[in-house]
């Protein structure tokens, strides 16, 4: 088994990482910094400066979709998730469902909070 | 008959899960730091998924744009976003150079290693540095845990103090929770970069030492880049929930 594990570690390199190579990590960090550079042109340009967009739920989606992308490229290239074995992907993935739930879940009683607390006052009891 | 079923039995199985070797072909060192990265990711989501909820629940917020506007040795105010965009920017750049120290340990150059290594840990250093910037400065301003600008005034006073931090409607509470889980927050993720600057200068002097060199794989690099680009991750997602929404 040991004798096993350094045949992994020695071989390792040669044979799992043909998905990245030097151009393709400056190509992930060119991507990386076009998104980033966009969510600065959106907020510093459009919102701030000409205040053509206002600001809202429409343009958190998009914040939102932009660093959802991000974290793919990191998670999938930096992190090599993308060239692992498909089994490790689910693996490492599938528990992050609950998060959503738990988005979904958190956000709805924040929201039901809100509301009760406004519309139903606290009277003193005296 | 029976001669074909005993071959059959004796037949060694070779299937990926069928034991002998790592089924998913990864080092156990690295899985167990993938786990650990979802398990983080856990930790992370439930932050950052309670600030929303707080903004969620409260009739009004604090407008980030007004509270971090300064660059530090540049401009006292009027800047939203430049100073952490300069952050962001240095924190993805280290995770680039910690990619091509991985990219390095697989070719087996050691100089190479070393080299970009030193420059992932002065990007952290780097990127703490302007942390530790952002903080006094929001210090100054009369935030910290459990305090605000307007932290013991009273009546007319408070909205006076807390006025240039908010452009919807004031109130103390939404001040007091934005200071509360922004310190918190950026706090746990500076003690994750903290904690990541101290593996990669470990890594760095066991590449210096020949340690990788000598057993012939430089997989630490590997595992300890995985926990770098993680804290990276972490702050694309802390970026946009406390500076840009």
């Amino acid at each position: 088994m040991s004798h096993h594990n350094e045949n992994i570690a020695a071989t390792h390199g040669h044979e799992e990482h043909g998905g990245m190579d030097k151009a393709g990590i400056w190509k992930v960090f060119f991507i990386l910094l076009a998104l980033t550079a966009l969510e600065f042109l959106i907020a510093l340009g459009f919102v701030h400066h000409w205040g053509m967009i206002e600001k809202g739920i429409v343009l958190n989606i998009v914040y939102i979709v932009l660093t959802l992308a991000k974290a793919y490229y990191i998670v999938a290239y930096f992190m090599h998730l993308k060239f692992e074995k498909s089994g490790f992907i689910v693996c490492c993935s599938v528990g992050l469902i609950l998060i959503v739930y738990f988005i979904v879940l958190v956000l709805i009683e924040g929201d039901y909070l809100l509301d009760a607390f406004q519309s139903h006052p606290v009277f003193p009891n005296n | 008959m029976s001669t074909t079923t005993v071959s059959q039995l004796d037949k060694v199985k070779d299937g990926p899960w069928n034991g002998g070797r790592s089924p998913w072909n990864l080092e156990y060192g690295k899985i167990m730091m993938w786990f650990f990265l979802v398990s983080d990711t856990f930790t992370f989501s439930a932050f950052l998924i309670v600030y929303g909820a707080q903004k969620f629940a409260q009739p009004t917020w604090i407008d980030a744009d007004k509270v971090f506007q300064s660059i530090p040795g540049i401009a006292e105010s009027g800047q939203p976003l430049v100073f952490v965009g300069i952050m962001t920017f240095i924190l993805i750049m280290s995770s680039v150079t910690m990619v091509l120290a991985v990219d390095a340990g697989h070719r087996n150059k050691k100089n190479e290693v070393v080299k970009w290594m030193l420059w992932t840990i002065l990007g952290g250093l780097c990127f703490i540095g302007c942390q530790a910037i952002e903080w006094s400065h929001l210090h100054h301003q009369g935030f910290w845990f459990g305090t605000t600008p307007a932290t013991g005034l009273e009546g007319e006073a408070v909205a006076e103090a807390l006025a240039p931090y908010f452009t919807k409607d004031i109130a103390y509470t939404a001040a007091l929770q934005f200071a509360n889980m922004f310190f918190t927050i950026t706090g746990f993720h500076g003690l994750h970069v903290s904690i990541g600057i101290l593996l990669n200068i470990i890594v760095l002097f066991k590449t210096l030492n020949n340690t990788f060199e000598r057993s012939g794989s430089y997989l630490m690099v590997e595992k300890v880049g995985l926990y770098w680009h993680f804290v990276d991750l972490v702050w694309v997602f802390v970026f946009t929930f406390f500076y840009l929404i």
